[in-house]
């Protein structure tokens, strides 16, 4: 059974995981994006140049996804060190 | 009641509120149809939601602290999302941000992305760790974070004051809206408006805080999207047939492009550019000539003057005249410096316009580079900016619990959203119509609004077309055009009634009135929390805490106020100036503070200082405004983007100072345990 102290280690170390991920994901969108938006400018998918389609409305789409994503996995993260803390208190019990 | 029930209760009440609202409108329609004049219908729109504003503050009045300061920390996510985009949307956003997008195309997304990715960096850095903490303001969290052995004080005072800096530059620019508007829509004096619109921010917030403001902001958010959404999807529906404008403006992307191309090769448009050509060649020349040529410039004004006079010329002409010899420069050196300004302003209008969707347009690879360079900047300055401005990281406190501050800034990412994907989409219908319609139309059948908007503020004219090649059709080079028509006049370009117009009103007032209050309470509760509180007088009473609150909230109003009726600088760039502050000097101290247990008080107040002076010195440097010079820049970045140095400065000297210092007190350890805690 893990101690207290492994617990919130290890809950922080997922914690810093899924947030470095979806950050390297907010970063590439935002500035790998703009920085070839003229080489990118060219593709144009269903009449949309593909840099300005992203810069107006799918780079937005993808930050809500990245925060509905962080929202959701940070509760199931909230969840299991719960589950973790109760079991270890049962056990202790 | 149960806490259960409570979302419910507010989705029923606000449900209400919607339909009146909707009643409201349909009212106001049948009074147009009716006949009653146009003014009448402006003054009924505007002063019924200020009623309606008034009564939720009104009754939502409070002396309770919690209640006050954090709205008892019981905000639904959803509701508190929808408060937080009203917070958000300002008048920056409503009216300010179409115009740049219709006048820069690509370049103006720069704001659009800055100013919703910086929203991840809330959600994913910030938010929840704040909540998590849970007391009433920024300062409290950095006070408690960089606490240390001679106590908390200087970092207090130290994000006190930035909070002031930042929060104040941003109300003077909602108050400045607010009158721009009442005076825009009723005809009222600039300055009377601005207290008008003060006195409905004051009845808001005084009396109860951030419980009132944020039931008000919710009702705010419902007008803004409502006003902004119904002329948009009208113009979506008559261009392209469907009534969505998020997918619709595809077709109209491509008709403009199109319609772009076929311009800049029109032979009347060259025309007309290379007449504005000659214009800027004239002010060179007579530049080259001073002094002699200011002389005879201004006998030659007198002289002209006088013809008109002793001849038989009409009292207009006259007028011209004598307005023209008035404005003449009244040195050779003014004379230098107007005729440089007027020289560049037609060489600028002789260039034919870029594609609106291509990115970073220009003659050649390296202006193309600067372009990008500055895009990025911008971006990077507004998105840490968002994570670090005071009166929106409050919201973050005032939800029931940390997974609920998580959920809530997905919904107020969402409810933003609603607007920002909207905006692009508008400038580009906007534009089509002018091309379309307006381009290539008779000079003297030229649309009613046309008029009505260039004769509102004859000084600064919103629209100004001249017939520069004297054909007696509108050539596209011959429209000038103030961003900030855009969104006002939508309405009449898509041939919809004046109540419609009026809504407009109403939603960019909701717009500045929503921001303002929340930067209101954030001032005083940074002098009357943080600094009366907790440093002058730390045994007050709860009563006397939230009493000093409100007096310090009037004063702070007064003061803003005032300072917005010299109505200096547009609105756009008083805001993103505080964007590169607020980021330059709170963020790196915020996310270190969490995710770096070593940093350290020294630390933090080093990286604060060095990150706000950098910032504040590139402003100083390289804004001409504020008497630098744009040949000072650095790397060619423009001023407003000072943050991109401001934040690796601060970050650098907090990390610098911080390990040549001892590691901070067990204390303050304890409290990053709990921090990272679940």
């Amino acid at each position: 059974m893990m101690v207290a102290d492994t617990i919130a280690l290890h809950y922080w170390r997922r914690v810093r995981r899924l947030t470095l991920a979806l950050l390297l994901l907010w970063f590439a969108i935002t500035f790998g994006v703009i920085f070839f938006a003229r080489e990118l400018a060219g593709v144009v998918v269903l009449g949309w140049p593909v840099p300005f389609y992203m810069a107006s409305q799918g780079a937005m789409l993808i930050y809500l996804l990245i925060i509905g994503t962080y929202a959701l996995a940070m509760k199931k993260i909230d969840a299991q060190a719960q589950r973790q803390s109760q079991a270890q208190a049962n056990h202790e019990a | 009641m149960k806490p259960e029930h409570f979302p419910r209760l507010l989705a029923r009440y606000f449900g209400l509120y919607t339909i009146g609202f909707g009643m409201l409108l349909l009212a106001l329609s049948v009074l147009e149809q009716e006949g009653v004049p146009r003014f009448w219908l402006g003054y009924l729109f505007l002063f019924t939601t200020i009623v309606v504003y008034a009564f939720i503050g009104v009754f939502s009045r409070t002396a309770d602290v919690t209640e006050y300061y954090v709205a008892g920390r019981r905000v639904p996510a959803v509701f508190n999302g929808m408060a937080t985009a009203a917070d958000w949307i300002s008048t920056a956003s409503f009216i300010g941000l179409a115009g740049g997008l219709y006048l820069q195309g690509f370049d103006g997304l720069a704001y659009i992305m800055g100013w919703t990715g910086g929203y991840c960096l809330v959600a994913l850095l910030i938010a929840p760790y704040l909540r998590k903490f849970g007391q009433y303001t920024l300062p409290d969290f950095l006070a408690a974070r960089y606490a240390g052995r001679s106590g908390s004080n200087t970092v207090r005072i130290l994000a006190v004051a930035a909070t002031l800096i930042i929060s104040f530059t941003y109300v003077v620019a909602q108050i400045y809206g607010v009158g721009l508007i009442t005076s825009r829509f009723t005809g009222i004096d600039f300055s009377v408006g601005i207290f008008l619109g003060l006195a409905s921010i004051l009845v808001c917030s005084f009396l109860g805080g951030m419980r009132a403001i944020t039931w008000t902001q919710i009702a705010q958010y419902i007008i803004i999207i409502v006003a902004f959404m119904i002329p948009v999807m009208w113009l979506s529906a008559k261009q392209t047939g469907v009534p969505v404008p998020q997918i619709a403006y595809g077709s109209a992307v491509a008709k403009l492009t199109v319609k772009e191309k076929e311009l800049a090769v029109d032979p009347k448009e060259q025309q007309v550019r290379a007449l504005f050509r000659e214009r800027a060649a004239q002010y060179d020349q007579r530049i080259a000539a001073l002094p002699k040529s200011w002389d005879e410039g201004r006998a030659e004004a007198r002289r002209n003057l006088q013809d008109l006079q002793t001849g038989n010329a009409s009292l207009i002409e006259i007028k011209a005249a004598s307005r023209a010899l008035a404005d003449y420069p009244k040195s050779p050196e003014e004379a230098k410096r107007v005729w440089l300004a007027a020289g560049a302003a037609d060489l600028a209008r002789a260039q034919p316009p870029y594609l609106h969707t291509e990115p970073f347009p220009g003659p050649d690879a390296a202006t193309s580079d600067i372009k990008r360079n500055n895009f990025l900047a911008l971006v990077f300055c507004l998105m840490l900016g968002t994570a670090a401005l005071p009166h929106l990281l409050v919201r973050s406190y005032t939800t029931p619990s940390v997974s609920e501050s998580r959920v809530s800034v997905f919904w107020a990412l969402f409810f933003i959203m609603l607007l920002y994907t909207a905006l692009p989409a508008l400038a580009v219908m906007v534009k089509l119509d002018l091309y379309t319609s307006l381009v290539g139309s008779d000079f003297t059948h030229l649309p009613g609004w046309v008029t009505y908007w260039a004769n509102i503020d004859k000084l600064r004219p919103m629209i100004s077309i001249m017939d520069i090649n004297n054909d007696g059709l509108v050539q596209l080079a011959e429209i000038a055009i103030d961003g900030d028509m855009i969104v006002l006049a939508t309405p009449e370009i898509a041939g919809l009634p004046y109540v419609i117009s009026a809504l407009i009103a109403a939603g960019a007032l909701a717009a500045a009135l929503s921001t303002a209050d929340g930067l209101l309470l954030t001032i005083s509760s940074a002098l009357s929390h943080d600094t009366y509180f907790k440093m002058v007088d730390p045994a007050a009473s709860s009563q006397k805490r939230v009493t000093i609150s409100k007096l310090l909230l009037l004063v702070v109003a007064l003061l803003a106020a005032y300072t917005a009726s010299f109505r200096s600088g547009d609105i756009l760039s008083l805001v993103s100036a505080a964007f590169s502050l607020a980021a330059s000097t709170l963020f790196p101290a915020l996310v270190l503070g969490i995710f770096w247990k070593r940093a350290n008080q020294q630390g933090a107040i080093a990286g604060m200082l060095t990150g706000f002076i950098v910032c504040v010195l590139y402003m100083l440097l390289a804004n001409p405004a504020l008497g630098g010079a744009t040949a000072n820049q650095w790397f060619h970045i423009a001023p407003v983007s000072a943050g991109v140095f401001g934040v690796p400065a601060g970050f650098a000297a907090m990390c610098i100072a911080t390990l040549l210092t001892p590691p901070p007190d067990e204390d303050v350890v304890k409290l990053i345990h709990q921090l990272r805690s679940p």
